[in-house]
């Protein structure tokens, strides 16, 4: 792998000026994250990792200090450019899944492919390929809002696949699911991790599910608080049909 | 390519919401319809008018005394002026003044009393030649028209139309038989038969004599209020309404043309004023029905911030997964432009609807010669016109999506 990190930030710091009255979230963060790592971030709620991972995946820009993806820092992309990179090279899982109810399974994975450029022959293997990867090929014609939670968010998961992303950003993505539909989940997201070599961070408030990442790094307050190697990862058994 | 999986979520996300849309769309409808319904219509009477002056043949000129008209003074003045005269009649008969002419036929009227015993009726009374008959082509369905010796002879003869003959004799027979008018007996010689509204007159309700008779008993003037003139062929009228002006200005005097004392219409002149003018009456009413386009427009804007409101996540989540400020925009304006669009072939669809149920009613109720007729002009306008409000009042709402913060949007409840 390229000796450079994937992902380095120096300082950064979000403040919020809502309510004219400025709301720090982030006090000055370090970090990097080299090509096929996968980081837990941890800490309760209001610490700011949602904040951080929103920065991280390029959906919000710091207020202060450096971030840096592949070597070119942030500020000098355009908000287009930064939709862009979102699209090809980032994948985004989200606690509540954000599937179009209205869609299918299919449909909803395709949806990335929509602002890829990538041309529309292509688009049903590609999106066949991330269904099946997750384990729901039966599921492909479903209307999505017909699916249990588990399912939805491997179809979210499929979804954040389809352009085959460099890097996957997952918040809270078992906040919502029951332990057994959970452990099917952290188990498909590992599989990205070890079998693809992909970069995951994962935000997370659960000890058990940031155990499955090889590093964690917990915040509170808008600061780093600890950045440890995970001693005993937790690998995932086969969970999936 | 985008743009089939845009065209598809708008139309899902319209179904979604089915009445909501409906009656979104209702102000479009309404617009558009209003507008297919004044120019359908538009159409329709113009048609008719205009085929009503085709009745009068293209080869006919109508001399008319007076100035051409300006206003509504001037019109009243066509009617009194006593410019036109026998030697104005003789003098176009003269080959070398006018040599395209092929038949001329002064022509008086007015209106009074015509009596048979207890019966009146007050028909408008026409002082003519038989050259009528040829001209107008219309011809007695029973008896017969006077003929040149009578008119000559100034013979106390009449042909009725057939609604006065109705009035003055019911089921009778009214050849032969006498009508009173100005205490002066008049001999019933033809009926017409029914024919309705004929250029300037109702054939039905009037009364045809000599104009000799007309002038000399009932009027009692010198003067024609018209002169009407055949050329011999449709090429030649331009030619022949030169001809005419000059004889008349020669006959009158005249060296300035301004101080005209007479007038010419001709068919095509006729055809080209009226079709002007029942356009732009035609096309102020469709602006008129143009401005609930414009309400409509109006409420299409406010359901479309509806819509980007309710949809926040979804336009967060497009945009996490790659969806730039442009793609966001384009999907909402296409979302707006189908709405209009759709209202707006509904309302072709409407319109098109009522104005063939206005021209059934008008054809089959009131007997008139009214053809329906598709304005494809203004059903092109319609679709056009909505197309462009749901661009316009579809900007903004699009506007706003687009400029959604992807992490508010995401974090919208």
């Amino acid at each position: 792998m390229n000796s450079s990190p994937l992902i380095k930030v120096q300082n950064l710091e979000k403040t919020y000026r809502d309510d004219g009255e400025p709301t720090p979230a982030l006090r000055g963060i370090s970090f990097s994250v080299n090509n096929g790592e996968f980081v837990a971030i941890m800490g309760p709620s209001g610490c700011g990792k949602s904040t951080l991972l929103h920065i991280l995946g390029f959906l919000d820009r710091q207020t202060e200090g450096a971030y840096e993806f592949e070597g070119r820092f942030m500020d000098s992309y355009t908000d287009e450019e930064l939709a862009h990179v979102r699209n090809k090279k980032m994948g985004f899982v989200f606690q509540t899944f954000n599937l179009l109810p209205r869609l299918t399974v299919l449909e909803n994975v395709k949806l990335p492919l929509l602002y890829s450029g990538i041309k529309e022959s292509f688009w049903n293997e590609k999106a066949k390929q991330a269904i099946e990867s997750v384990g729901l090929r039966h599921r492909m014609d479903h209307m999505s809002s017909k699916l249990s939670g588990g399912e939805k968010q491997r179809v979210a998961i499929a979804r954040a696949l389809v352009n085959d992303p460099q890097v996957i950003f997952a918040d809270e993505p078992t906040g919502n699911l029951d332990s057994k539909s959970g452990q099917a989940v952290m188990s498909t997201i590992q599989k990205l991790n070890i079998e693809d070599k992909r970069t995951i961070i994962l935000i997370t408030h659960e000890t058990y599910t940031a155990e499955h990442a090889q590093r964690v790094i917990r915040l509170l307050d808008g600061k780093v608080e600890s950045d440890k190697p995970v001693d005993n990862r937790r690998k995932s058994n086969e969970f999936e049909k | 390519m985008i743009l089939r999986y845009t065209l598809k979520a708008a139309i899902s996300g319209l179904q979604t919401h089915k009445s909501r849309s409906l009656l979104t769309i209702l102000g479009i409808v309404i617009g558009v319809a209003a507008i297919m319904i004044v120019m359908s219509l538009g159409q329709g009477a113009q048609n008719l008018i205009l085929s009503e002056i085709e009745s009068i043949g293209s080869k006919t000129i109508v001399v008319v005394p007076g100035r051409q008209p300006k206003g509504p003074s001037d019109i009243i003045s066509t009617l009194i002026t006593d410019s036109l005269k026998q030697r104005d009649l003789e003098a176009l008969k003269i080959k070398s003044n006018v040599p395209h002419l092929d038949d001329i036929m002064p022509v008086v009227f007015g209106s009074d009393s015509v009596a048979r015993g207890n019966e009146t009726y007050r028909p408008t009374i026409f002082g003519m030649t038989d050259l009528f008959a040829k001209i107008y082509g219309v011809y007695p369905s029973e008896g017969r028209l006077f003929d040149n010796d009578e008119v000559k002879s100034y013979s106390d003869v009449v042909v009725l139309g057939s609604k006065v003959k109705d009035q003055l004799f019911g089921a009778d027979d009214a050849v032969g038989e006498k009508v009173r008018i100005k205490g002066k007996n008049f001999r019933v010689i033809g009926v017409f038969g029914q024919k309705g509204q004929l250029s300037f007159m109702n054939v039905d309700e009037f009364i045809a004599m000599p104009y000799t008779t007309a002038q000399q008993y009932l009027f009692g003037i010198k003067y024609f209020n018209r002169i009407i003139v055949e050329a011999d062929t449709e090429a030649n009228v331009p030619q022949t309404v030169y001809d005419i002006t000059a004889t008349l200005r020669n006959s009158h005097n005249i060296t300035d043309p301004t101080k005209d004392d007479f007038f010419i219409q001709t068919q095509a002149q006729a055809m080209e004023t009226v079709g002007s003018i029942t356009s732009i009456i035609t096309l102020f009413l469709a602006a008129v029905a143009a401005i609930s386009l414009v309400v409509g427009g109006i409420g299409i804007m406010n359901i479309m911030l509806v819509s980007v409101t309710e949809r926040t996540r979804e336009i967060g989540l497009r945009k996490a997964l790659g969806a730039t400020n442009k793609n966001i925009l384009s999907q909402f304006l296409i979302e707006a432009i189908i709405l209009t669009a759709l209202g707006g072939f509904i309302g072709i669809a409407l319109g098109t609807a009522v104005s063939f149920g206005a021209s059934y009613v008008l054809t089959h109720f009131l007997n008139l010669a009214w053809l329906f007729s598709f304005p494809v002009f203004a059903a092109a306008l319609g679709i056009g016109v909505s197309a462009v409000v749901g661009l316009v009042f579809g900007i903004y709402p699009a506007y706003r999506a687009s400029r959604l913060s992807p992490t508010e949007a995401l974090r919208h409840e």
